[in-house]
């Protein structure tokens, strides 16, 4: 069970070698401490993907270990029914379901009892704000809605531990800079620790306790910045001199892990 | 209505020159009957023809329904395990490449009852758009429901039910619709080969029978009412389709003009 000494996501080692030899990620040592919301920076390649997928129990490492609140992954119960919920990269939810059953999904394939599933869902949709939308069709939604939608059955399970796989990356700005609003308030609220996968510097900065730079060929993590947790995440963030400072110092990170990686290869 | 307006307009169009062409030329009525000479024989023979229409509906629909249980069992057993589809999907191939016209003799013989010979004739045709559909169907599950499915410690059967049959549906309801048109056509081809051997008495025997009499109206009156019957087949399954798929996916949306 929950053993609230351990940190939320302990990364002994952990590497992915493909069958075929192709080398995904190279040994990670990596702890998520509980309340934090660590970033996954880099580009395609780099393997967060892979990194989250080990965490979520999608892959298993090929060496070493992967521990989600002490626990090893890939024994006992179901990820999910153990506090971790995963937001993919699209909305992925059931064309035909309507949204507060896409929403109740987690719950129904868990056997809860269909009360208390409605009364959750019902708050999960409050929470995102899509409350007058249960009863619409995904795709009588707006991305940005559907996206919400996601989130929404991602927390119907009431998670501790959030994984997100670039869940942003196909909106457009505006609506992005306000999920990510929501997601910083929705931690908040929810006590949650997030990883959070990102190709974007910007949202890296903005959201993040702590930024883990990875890069490519093969995959591996370089570097790691930490946010200042005292600045306050609003719209003069945004546009602050510090939020610059700390974007350059990742672009910077990003450029020389690519440039070694090209030099290495040539 | 604007669906059906503009193919009515065509239809009494061509009609009404069919009719001016044939009076004007004075074809013989032996060559080509005119669109009025067809419609009193449809109402002269209708004891005739209505019988032999019940028939062959009759086979029709057997052989749809057979197509569709066996072929949706077919598609589930596939799906199991990779090596069962390469296995087995090669003679489901082979079943839709044999002429059925080659093989129908050979099962009007083995088998007694006429009609089954003749509903297994059109179900062997029919059948092969409703596997692969469907196996195709089975098999496009989008990944990332798939595992939102295993993250929650859902079961196979969990998924097959929950997932993979409703993700299946458009695919199937895609296969429904050719195979509820080679059912007809799987009906009238197996009869005109059992026609021959003188059992069964469906539209195609009448179409055989008037032919051998010269009664060329009759021969018209017979095709227009399996024409009828496959234009009524294809309305259905398309209804069907959308009655299944309202709402939530492209194909049910299509005809709406909002999108």
């Amino acid at each position: 069970m929950l053993t609230t000494a351990a940190p939320a996501v302990e990364i002994l080692g952990a590497e992915k070698t493909y069958s075929s030899g192709t080398r995904a990620l190279l040994p990670v040592n990596l702890a998520v401490h509980r309340g934090e919301v660590v970033t996954l920076l880099g580009p395609s390649g780099c393997g967060k993907s892979t990194l989250l997928n080990m965490i979520a129990g999608l892959l298993s490492p090929s060496a070493g270990e992967v521990r989600v609140w002490g626990n090893v992954r890939g024994t006992g119960a179901a990820p999910a029914a153990s506090g971790v919920s995963f937001v993919f990269q699209e909305a992925t939810l059931m064309p035909w379901a309507r949204v507060a059953a896409n929403v109740r999904l987690p719950l129904d394939l868990q056997g809860v009892a269909r009360e208390e599933a409605d009364a959750r869902v019902s708050d999960a949709l409050r929470l995102v704000g899509l409350e007058k939308f249960a009863q619409a069709y995904p795709r009588e939604l707006s991305g940005g809605m559907q996206m919400r939608s996601s989130i929404a059955r991602s927390l119907v399970t009431e998670p501790t531990l959030l994984l997100m796989d670039e869940p942003f990356g196909a909106l457009d700005e505006i609506t992005r800079n306000r999920l990510d609003d929501e997601l910083l308030r929705l931690r908040r609220q929810r006590d949650l620790t997030v990883v959070f996968v990102t190709h974007s510097i910007h949202e890296a900065v903005y959201l993040s306790d702590r930024v883990v730079v990875m890069t490519a060929r093969p995959g591996r993590v370089v570097d790691e910045l930490a946010i200042a947790p005292s600045v306050p995440r609003d719209d003069a963030f945004r546009v602050s001199t510090e939020f610059a400072t700390y974007a350059k110092r990742l672009q910077d990170a990003l450029l020389a892990a690519s440039t070694n990686a090209d030099e290495a290869l040539a | 209505m604007k669906r059906f307006l503009p193919p009515t307009i065509v239809a009494i169009v061509l009609l009404g020159l069919w009719q001016w062409w044939v009076t004007a030329f004075e074809i013989p009525v032996f060559l080509v009957p005119s669109p009025v000479r067809i419609a009193q024989t449809l109402v002269a023979d209708w004891a005739l023809l209505s019988g032999a229409l019940m028939v062959t509906l009759k086979v029709t629909f057997l052989s749809l329904v057979c197509s569709v249980v066996l072929g949706v069992a077919v598609a589930f057993a596939l799906v199991q395990s990779r090596w069962i589809e390469t296995a087995f999907f090669p003679y489901a191939v082979l079943l839709q490449v044999t002429p059925i016209v080659a093989i129908a003799p050979l099962i009007i013989i083995w088998v007694q009852s006429p009609t089954l010979s003749l509903v297994i004739c059109a179900t062997i045709v029919a059948i092969f758009p409703i596997i692969a559909n469907t196996t195709l169907g089975l098999r496009s599950v989008n990944p990332g429901l798939v595992s939102l499915f295993r993250m929650n410690g859902a079961s196979r059967w969990q998924t097959l039910i929950r997932l993979r049959v409703p993700s299946a549906l458009p695919y199937f309801f895609g296969g429904l619709r050719i195979a509820s048109g080679l059912s007809l056509i799987g009906a009238v081809v197996a009869e005109f080969v059992a026609g021959t051997g003188g059992t069964g008495t469906g539209l195609a025997y009448q179409i055989l029978q008037a032919g051998y009499q010269l009664n060329i109206p009759r021969m018209f009156a017979a095709l227009a009412l399996i024409a009828a019957t496959g234009v009524l087949l294809f309305v259905l399954m398309g209804w069907l389709s959308h009655r299944a798929l309202g709402g939530w996916h492209e194909s049910a949306r299509a005809t709406d003009s909002a999108f």
